[in-house]
């Protein structure tokens, strides 16, 4: 038996990813959620963060939101904002962190939208690094 | 009978027309693949976002509480209907099609005593819609300067109805739009977005009980309103498809219509020509004959 299953992640284009993966961990909103084979269904929704999969070597997606469904060993991501890590160059991060942070000094957003921004903020400025 | 210059003429505007009906055909081929792998493309994202809300309905333990965009507002007094049209003519019948499918809602609408919003998306639905309907449109969106449609331009107008459902603007929400099925086919299409359509795409017998996290109101509050936009999106991508379909083949149509044109013309001018020629001749003989 192999402890592989199926995952993909679509955006409202294209389907960016179909392949199979042994683990992945999401950017759940409630906190960094891994999930291996056989994990029960489950529907949950994404904060911004990595989704890290790991099929032999590793991939790493960049996302601010999303819709996670996990059932009958198939993963499905739908965000409109997923990028592969890679593939970001520094000034598009730069102007994300810049954005984020103007944002961040309105004092009229909501706690919610504070919690998610500072996660955004955190993740962008990690992978700048 | 027309002379001979006025049929030159004709017969080399018929071929200019054609001409002209030739290159648009070829480039609403070209755009017409893109669009058409756009559309295909995009269709997993919204038929899954779809399948996830109807595992999530199906788990609702409390439907009073469940959020109003799921359930309704309980009343249907005021709909809001979404044109989604091209801003671009001479493509067949593609505009006229969602118009005459929207009128006939309209009126049934409103013969049933119901209140009557309308937001137009593209100029040229807005044109058609205007001549009848004006007081009942609150809303134009055009998005003629860009060049291509992002999720983004779905996001304005999805985030437009939801402000307007959460000010109790209205109590339904139809969207208007082409489905594309094939070049030639393209089917008008009105789907009702608010409250989310509850029919199953497929019938999938398992029932999953689903582990949520966060609850599944929550998630639902989330998920709703992209919801919105996303059938909104889904709704853009099906119509620049239809439209470069309904274009192709409207201008195919034109050109040979314009090469028949040509022929019928060529053929009644070489004829007058030849009877031109043969009265001169007859002149000629019959002058000298008579000498």
């Amino acid at each position: 038996m192999s402890e592989k299953f199926t995952i993909e992640i679509i955006s409202p284009n294209k389907s960016i990813i179909k392949t199979e993966s042994s683990e992945v961990v999401i950017p759940s909103f409630e906190g960094e959620m891994g999930i291996l084979k056989d994990h029960i269904p489950l529907i949950t929704f994404l904060r911004p963060g990595i989704i890290n999969i790991n099929a032999g070597s590793e991939q790493k997606f960049f996302v601010e939101e999303g819709i996670v469904e996990f059932s009958n060993n198939n993963l499905l991501i739908l965000s409109s904002t997923a990028v592969e890590v890679t593939k970001m160059n520094k000034k598009f991060i730069d102007s994300l962190i810049s954005v984020s942070e103007k944002k961040l000094d309105n004092n009229e957003i909501s706690d919610k939208e504070r919690y998610l921004l500072s996660y955004k903020l955190e993740t962008l400025r990690n992978i700048n690094q | 009978m027309p002379s001979l210059d006025d049929l030159k003429k004709r017969i080399k505007s018929v071929k200019s027309t054609q001409k002209i009906t030739k290159a648009m055909k070829m480039v609403a081929a070209a755009k017409l693949r893109k669009a058409q792998e756009n559309a295909e493309k995009g269709r997993p994202y919204s038929q899954k976002m779809q399948n996830i809300i109807l595992n999530l309905t199906k788990s609702i333990s409390d439907p009073q509480n469940a959020p109003k965009l799921l359930v309704g507002t309980g009343t249907d007094k005021t709909h809001l209907c979404v044109v989604l049209t091209a801003d671009r003519g001479l493509c067949g019948g593609f505009n006229s099609n969602i118009c005459k499918l929207a009128k006939t809602s309209f009126k049934k609408i409103l013969s049933d005593g119901k209140n009557l919003k309308i937001i137009t998306v593209g100029s040229k639905g807005l044109d058609q819609i205007k001549r009848e309907y004006e007081k009942y449109i609150i809303k134009k969106f055009s998005f003629k300067d860009r060049k291509e449609i992002t999720f983004k331009e779905a996001e304005t107008i999805g985030n437009e109805i939801v402000n307007l459902f959460e000010k109790n603007e209205f109590d339904k929400c139809i969207l208007f739009y082409n489905n594309f099925k094939n070049v030639i086919t393209q089917i008008p299409q009105a789907q009702q977005i608010v409250p989310a359509d509850k029919t199953p795409i497929k019938k999938n017998e398992e029932n999953l009980s689903y582990e949520f996290e966060p609850e599944e109101d929550e998630i639902l509050e989330d998920l709703l309103p992209k919801n919105i936009s996303t059938q909104v999106f889904k709704a853009f991508l099906e119509n620049a498809a239809s439209e470069q379909g309904s274009r192709m083949t409207a201008m195919d149509n034109a050109t040979r219509n314009a090469g028949d044109l040509v022929d019928k013309l060529t053929i009644n001018y070489n004829r007058s020509r030849q009877a031109s020629i043969t009265k001169e001749l007859i002149e000629i003989i019959s002058g000298a004959e008579s000498l």
